[in-house]
């Protein structure tokens, strides 16, 4: 931004839901932060969102309420949205605007930077590759997550979804690598037990020197649980553009964000798009979501985790679809194997990674990675299917192959997907267990996997070796 | 020319006073940052403009610079293997001179490298009459693609001076014309209005198909040179993938690939892996033939919207050339999302799910300015420019209006399934719903240059998985088992089209990129297991036996994926074997 000094104005033309007019302002720039004043002292913080001629609209993040028109004071402050961010914020917790929450000291020394970002070039980009092990065999084995990859979970209300995001946080390494790693946790919007559930894990792994934690409770103005992970992701670029950190930026809970944002389009007047979210909320999250990734020359990455609650376990809501359309992937959770006391509930059908295929296979994970993987899918998907069929017209009508199909489908749940909370698998176990999965189908089956294969790893073939 | 000052900001809206004679649709700079603005509307003398970069910063009083002149694009030798922004910038220039990794407001970079000489090769000669899009001359470009360099259209006159073949830069005259009086100077570059579609000479019936490679878009729903084809379906449903084997390995002589509001990493891949994959039809690095358009999901807005029209631009002046071009767009929803966005801005009212209500219309132009064309200009030529685009509906509803508006206007239609891609069936195309206009047109070129019965076996699949649809609704009700032998056999000849034919691993070296001829080797396996099985089965032999003893079909199924493009000559062991297994086994008749 140009360089302007401080203004201040007290003309306030008119109130309405966040908004506030001030008056007599002719060089308000657009996204300008502005101080504003009250009478009894109390500060509160704005954003110029449309700078006319004679007047401009200020967004106050905390809402107007307990705002009159006299006597306010507005300042404006020549600068945009800016954070000072540095490394000192690991360890810490702030709020979205840098104040730290923890009762430590302010961040004194630190680069001012704006967090609403700048679009990565993609000229710049360097494609991820590295395979980082989460030592879950449902996302290793069949949706596996790279680094720099952008990656959420999308969960339903009361699935274990922290306890899986906490496990992830705890055991994701790249394999073969001392790294410079760093947790930067977005907390959006969360309840209390929320938020300490994660610092005590955190603690008690002992990581809690690597982590930074953004905090909103559900309870504060909508604004301030947009910033959230604005801020929480210009720390991240800094500490992976500038220090060479590998980042894994978990932002919980998206839904919370998208309603913030939907409740702050309403008190505009925006016309409302689908169920009411703003039409532009698709190049919003991406706004988000694109700050992830792995820049050439630079030594760091930012890998992205956001979680998301999908309203009523529905994935064609417009939180987990335009989120959908923005990830590389997701991870989906299911009720019904969460029901059926399956843990991790990973449904793998409807999850995907896409990145999947430049970080597996030789030299990368194992060999026979890729194959065992699509055929892993390939027969689950076909299992699926034939349960449904035989719910209906019986197991008996079903012929010998498939009902093979159905033994296949339960053992896949309850050995390869099922595991412990603790439980760490490395990436030749989990394929080692898909194997013998497999195995209870007949070999005339695995059409997706490769003679050799079969030949080196089938375990029929092994037992004979 | 006169300049203005602006009186508002709002986001990409900016809005400037004292714009008399502005221009609709003129290019203006913004403010102190100079950022590149459009003017949408006019009121007096106030204009309304769009403004292609982030606006942050930028206040009333500040200065709007005009230029007289549309959103053009420099068109000439040097777009090839490039990635530009959705205004025509280089991004790899703009990385190089702003040494930042991020996208920074306001850089100004020529579209078309000033340094670089082309060797030049002129073709005609002083005293020679030349008009709109006669070829001047030829630079080859890249190994694979000679760029003809072209008479602007509506330029006219006698040739008076000409240059010698040798290294020009793009913007050093090349040849000086006299029209109508007055000397004009042409060179390896000329601009074209965006928006405005480029002339030829007579819009052509397509007659060829385009072929892909792809097995089911190849086959089942072909694409013709000069076509229009949407690909419509949820997320993760496979569209991206789907495009980019298109512009992998469809027979097109130029690619042009726009990434409009998508993915950061699904441009870089690209750019990433085009230069070391080749172009199957040429042997040559793909990249020689493609040019990048990226204007990903986090860059402004409004630039989205410009991406589209900078891409079938460019495809334009390649099919003048007398060239196949393909524009390939990802995902023309953003598109549409970015048109509702600033509609919306301008407090114009909305229509159907807050779209503007030229939407339709938007559309129909753009699918319009595809098709196969002779071109203007000497010597005579033809160029076609496909178009196939992806559509992003919410929450996979076909219903919406950027979907249904779509398929009013497109021949070919590839809807992706949600199921099929979350049974990992890919490419994940619906082959009950889908269609194309051309299945009749293309029949003849596969006839003559594939296999004489391509259409009679394309027909043969087709039918037995529409049969295979309505006895899943009885299986559904009473059980596979209880089918009659023949019907149990239409399942079983289904389900080896799915995996033998239709399922096509993009990602794997050997099955990502099928010829004709290897499609038709094994259409001609499946209707022969097909015809011989429905013998024994009339015969009595059940299809549980025949799934014992014709155990040849795992291997036909895994052929697609083992047998390589240049050694078909496999497919008749394959061939063999399956017939000496049905003999076999009709001896238990
Ligand atoms: N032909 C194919 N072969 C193998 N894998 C495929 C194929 N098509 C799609 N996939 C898989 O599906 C994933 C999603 O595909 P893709 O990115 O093309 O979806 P999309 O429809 O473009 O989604 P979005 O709308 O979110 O961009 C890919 O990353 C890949 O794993
Ligand atoms: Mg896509």
């Amino acid at each position: 931004m140009s360089i302007i000094g401080v203004r201040e104005y007290s003309n306030i033309g008119s109130i309405k839901g966040p908004l506030m007019v001030v008056q007599g302002i002719s060089d308000a720039q657009y996204n300008e932060l502005v101080e504003i004043e009250l009478p009894n002292g109390e500060r509160r913080t704005g954003l110029v969102i449309d700078a006319g001629m004679g007047s401009a609209i200020v967004q106050v993040f905390e809402g107007t309420s307990g705002i009159s028109p006299s006597g306010v004071k507005a300042r404006f402050l020549g600068r945009g949205l800016e954070v000072k961010v540095s490394e000192d914020m690991l360890g810490r917790i702030f709020d979205p605007l840098g104040t730290p929450l923890d009762g430590g000291p302010e961040i004194i020394y630190g680069e001012r930077r704006n967090i609403n970002g700048e679009p990565l070039n993609p000229a710049a980009r360097q494609y991820p590759e590295e395979f980082i092990q989460t030592g879950i065999s449902a996302i290793d084995g069949l949706n596996s997550l790279l680094r720099g990859q952008k990656l959420p979970i999308f969960s339903g209300s009361g699935l274990p979804v922290n306890q899986l995001a906490a496990q992830i946080a705890r055991q994701a390494t790249v394999r073969g690598e001392e790294t410079n790693f760093a947790v930067v946790f977005g907390a959006i919007g969360v309840r209390y037990d929320e938020a300490l559930f994660f610092r005590k894990f955190f603690e008690e792994t002992g990581a809690i020197n690597r982590v930074a934690f953004f905090l909103t409770f559900a309870n504060e103005p909508p604004v301030k649980k947009i910033l959230t992970p604005k801020t929480a992701l210009t720390l991240a670029e800094y500490l992976a553009y500038e220090k060479d950190f590998h980042v894994l930026a978990i932002l919980i809970d998206m839904t919370n964000y998208c309603e913030a944002l939907r409740e702050i389009s309403a008190s505009k007047e925006e016309i409302p798009g689908r169920q009411g979210y703003p039409g532009y909320m698709y190049t919003d999250l991406a706004q988000t979501y694109e700050r992830a990734g792995i820049v050439k020359g630079k030594k760091g990455s930012i890998t992205q985790m956001p979680i998301l609650t999908m309203p009523n376990d529905d994935m064609t809501h417009p939180i987990p679809d335009l989120t959908g359309y923005i990830t590389e992937g997701q991870i989906v959770l299911d009720r019904g194997l969460y029901n059926r006391g399956i843990y991790p509930p990973i449904n793998v059908l409807m999850s995907l990674s896409r990145l999947a295929k430049d970080g597996i296979g030789e030299g990368k994970t194992r060999d026979d990675h890729k194959d065992v993987s699509n055929q892993l899918f390939a027969s689950y998907a076909r299992a699926i299917d034939l349960r449904g069929l035989a719910a209906i017209v019986g197991e008996d009508s079903l012929s010998e192959v498939d009902r093979k199909y159905l033994l296949f489908g339960e053992l896949f749940e309850r050995k390869f997907i099922t595991q412990g909370v603790t439980e760490n698998r490395p990436i030749e176990k989990t394929l080692d267990i898909g194997w013998e999965v497999l195995s209870e189908l007949p070999e005339s089956e695995l059409t997706n996997i490769k003679l050799t294969y079969i030949k080196k790893y089938h375990p029929l073939y092994r037992e004979k070796k | 020319m006169n300049e203005g000052k602006i009186v508002r900001v709002n986001g990409p809206l900016v809005v400037a006073e004292g714009m008399q004679n502005a221009l609709m649709y003129e290019v203006v700079e913004v403010g102190e940052y100079r950022l590149i603005g459009e003017i949408t509307r006019i009121e007096k003398d106030r204009a309304y403009i769009q403004v292609y970069e982030d606006t942050s910063g930028i206040k009333p009083g500040e200065m709007v610079y005009r230029t007289g002149s549309p959103l053009s694009i420099e068109l000439g030798p040097g777009l090839l293997g490039r990635i530009f922004d959705g205004l025509e910038r280089p991004l790899d220039g703009i990385l190089e001179l702003s040494k930042s990794p991020f996208i920074k407001r306001g850089v100004k970079v020529n579209s078309l490298d000033r340094h670089k000489k082309w060797y030049y090769k002129p073709i005609v000669k002083k005293g020679d009459t030349i008009e709109d899009n006669d070829i001047l001359g030829t630079v080859q470009e890249t190994e694979l693609i000679e760029h003809k360099i072209l008479v602007p259209p509506s330029v006219k006159g006698k040739i008076i001076d000409t240059v010698e073949e040798g290294n020009y830069t793009v913007d050093e005259p090349i040849a000086t014309i006299d029209m109508n009086g007055d000397r004009k100077e042409l060179y390896l570059m000329q601009k074209w209005p965006v928006r405005i579609p480029r002339p030829y000479s007579e819009k052509l019936e397509p007659t060829e198909p385009l072929l892909t490679g792809v097995r089911v878009t190849d086959t089942i729903f072909p694409m013709a040179k000069g076509g229009t084809a949407a690909i419509p379906g949820p997320f993760g449903s496979g569209k991206t993938v789907t495009l980019q084997s298109l512009s992998k390995w469809s027979e097109a002589k130029i690619v042009i690939y726009i990434g409009c509001g998508e993915r950061g990493n699904e441009m870089t891949d690209t750019l990433t892996s085009f230069p070391k994959l080749k172009d199957p039809w040429t042997g040559k690095p793909l990249l020689e033939r493609t040019i990048l358009i990226a204007n990903t999901s986090n860059m402004p807005v409004a630039a989205r919207e410009a991406s589209i029209y900078v891409g079938i631009t460019m495809a334009e002046y390649f099919r003048d050339q007398g060239y196949d071009t393909l524009l390939v767009a990802d995902s023309t929803s953003r598109w549409a999302e970015a048109l509702r966005d600033l509609g919306g801005r301008m407090e114009e009212m909305p229509a159907e799910e807050g779209y503007p209500s030229y939407l339709a219309s938007r559309l129909a132009e753009y699918y319009e300015r595809a098709g196969r064309v002779r071109t203007l200009g000497k010597p005579p030529r033809y160029g076609s420019v496909t178009v196939a685009s992806a559509v992003s509906p919410p929450g996979g509803d076909f219903t919406e209006p950027v979907t249904s508006t779509t398929l009013r206007f497109v021949r070919v239609f590839w809807p992706l399934d949600s199921s099929l891609a979350q049974a990992r069936h890919y490419p994940a195309i619906n082959w009950l719903q889908g269609y194309s206009a051309y299945v009749e047109l293309v029949a003849d070129w596969w006839s003559k240059n594939a296999d004489p019965k391509w259409k009679e076996y394309r027909e043969y699949m087709v039918k037995t998985l529409q049969r295979e649809d309505e006895l899943r609704q009885i299986v559904r009700l009473v059980g596979p088992e209880s089918l009659a032998e023949k019907d149990k056999l239409v399942l079983d000849v289904a389900r080896l089209i799915k995996e033998a034919f239709l399922k096509q691993n993009a990602y794997d070296d050997i099955d990502a990129f099928s010829t004709p001829q290897k499609q038709v080797r094994i259409m001609k396996l499946i209707s022969l297991y097909g015809q011989k099985s429905q013998e024994l089965v009339e015969k009595g032999i059940s299809v549980k036996r025949m799934n014992e003893k014709i155990t040849i079909v795992t291997d036909i199924i895994r052929s697609k994926a083992t047998i390589k493009n240049d050694e078909l000559e496999k497919y008749d062991e394959l061939e063999k074997i399956l017939l000496k297994q049905f003999e076999e086994l009709s001896k238990e008749v």
